[in-house]
């Protein structure tokens, strides 16, 4: 008890998806950890813990991080966006629907971290040459699919969006 | 990980002031990438970590006299895509695009990166054959160091305990001179170099012949090193491929890398000359270019 006392434990605040959160966290904690064990946002995984692989790709302030390599409490006061952000009123965003209908996963652990990078790529660049999709997914380590799916994915997203005359930037998190 | 206090300076000198309270126990902390990922391996157990992403204007990147002024918490990303840097000295864009993945370079910080001085990194590389500066601030106020004087050892500086590095200041490049970085990336697109080459050649007047020349390599050493005896062999010469392979063999007999996974140490010292000649010959060809602009 007196171990966990002299703790330093800090107060931070975070908006996720769209929700403001007030958390005490230990200051060790990583945002990674801050989401999946004290907010329950388990979407986001821990695949390498390095920041090499992605699966724990988030967003801060629009901005795609490795969440394992980032303390929670340096994103106090920010804005986060997590897979768990993405879907708004029962509908999957462009990008989620992109990767069920052209096969953009298989096991599936990398793909909250996939799908959450390919937004922000849409949000960036909402219509991204082949180039451009592997020059900024090339961080998201896939061992099932090869790839192209994923690649394929984002290029029908990109598409869809473009069709329905709207950024990709759906969901939640892509509201004002 | 293990607890540590946490601290959130809104200024320069409550940073420091910070520092000095825990001693050689604080770390500055900006964007973390190299720091927690070496707390959570336990290789350091700061007893505060002191974040200075708070501190006013300090991830600023400004044309000031001559240079490129960029502040110690402009991220990898923010000089990636400055256009200011792309536009003054786009060979220092085109380095930090080379590093990691574009989640790291959003979080990663050049001031963090130069404090971190792990030989292995692209930026030092590119920054040392720019003849750039290290900005220290301390206790007794600034301090500019070269960054050839920067770097002292694996992973170690010349920064004092209760230092910390508030930014770099990096010449523009001037007449009739060209700079180039290259990576040599047999593995993967996101991993260090095998050896990383940068060169900045100055033309003379005609634009035939080698005026001055700084060349810097990567990854073969416990600290990124100057090639000072290439260098002397340019002087005053013109560009042939037997120049390119002396200045190649000149630097490669002062080498001493560290051979680890990403090549043998004797491999490492074959590859510092083929990619020193490389960066040499792509720094001239620019430097040419920029003369042709300029007669």
């Amino acid at each position: 008890m007196s171990r966990v006392e002299a703790q330093p434990v800090l107060s931070i605040r975070l908006r996720v998806n769209g929700k403001d959160q007030a958390v005490r966290i230990p200051s060790y904690r990583t945002l990674l950890d801050c989401l999946r064990s004290d907010l329950g946002l388990t979407g986001s995984k821990e695949g390498c813990g390095v920041g090499v692989c992605g699966a724990c790709t988030v967003l801060v302030d629009g901005k795609m991080i490795s969440s394992c390599l980032y303390l929670a409490v340096m994103a106090d006061g920010a804005e986060i966006t997590t897979v768990e952000g993405l879907a708004a009123d029962g509908r999957l965003h462009p990008v989620q629907q992109a990767f069920v209908d052209h096969g953009g996963f298989q096991c599936g652990i990398c793909t909250p971290g996939q799908v959450v990078a390919a937004k922000a790529l849409l949000d960036a660049n909402p219509s991204p040459s082949e180039a451009d999709i592997k020059d900024w997914m090339m961080g998201n380590l896939c061992r099932c699919t090869g790839y192209y799916q994923i690649i394929e994915s984002i290029k029908h997203a990109a598409a869809t969006s473009a069709a329905a005359g709207k950024p990709a930037a759906g969901g939640a998190a892509g509201r004002p | 990980m293990i607890p540590f206090e946490y601290r959130t300076p809104r200024t320069l000198d409550q940073a420091l002031a910070h520092l000095r309270e825990f001693g050689e126990d604080a770390r500055p902390l900006a964007g973390g990438t190299a720091l927690v990922l070496m707390m959570r391996q336990r290789l350091i157990r700061p007893a505060c970590l002191v974040n200075i992403r708070g501190v006013a204007g300090l991830d600023r990147i400004e044309h000031a006299n001559g240079t490129v002024e960029i502040g110690a918490c402009a991220t990898h990303r923010d000089v990636e895509t400055s256009a200011l840097v792309r536009a003054r000295l786009p060979v220092l864009a085109d380095t930090y695009h080379h590093v990691g993945t574009i989640r790291i370079r959003n979080v990663a910080t050049v001031g963090g990166g130069l404090a971190h001085a792990d030989p292995n990194q692209d930026a030092p590389v590119t920054l040392l054959a720019l003849g750039a500066r290290v900005r220290v601030r301390g206790p007794q106020g600034e301090r500019q160091v070269a960054l050839d004087d920067f770097f002292t050892d694996y992973y170690q500086t010349s920064l004092a305990a209760g230092e910390l590095v508030a930014g770099v200041s990096v010449p523009v490049l001037g007449p009739r001179t060209g700079a180039a970085f290259l990576k040599f990336l047999p593995r993967t697109a996101d991993d260090y170099g095998t050896v990383t080459a940068a060169a900045s050649v100055t033309l003379d007047a005609a634009g035939e012949r080698c005026e001055a020349a700084r060349i810097a390599l990567g990854c073969v050493g416990t600290t990124p090193v100057r090639a000072a005896a290439a260098e002397d062999l340019l002087r005053g010469q013109r560009l042939t491929d037997d120049l390119l392979r002396a200045a190649g063999d000149a630097a490669n007999g002062g080498l001493d890398p560290i051979g680890d996974h990403r090549g043998s140490a004797a491999y490492k010292r074959e590859m510092a000359a083929v990619f020193l000649g490389r960066a040499v010959r792509a720094a001239w060809a620019r430097a040419r270019a920029s003369a042709a602009d300029t007669r």
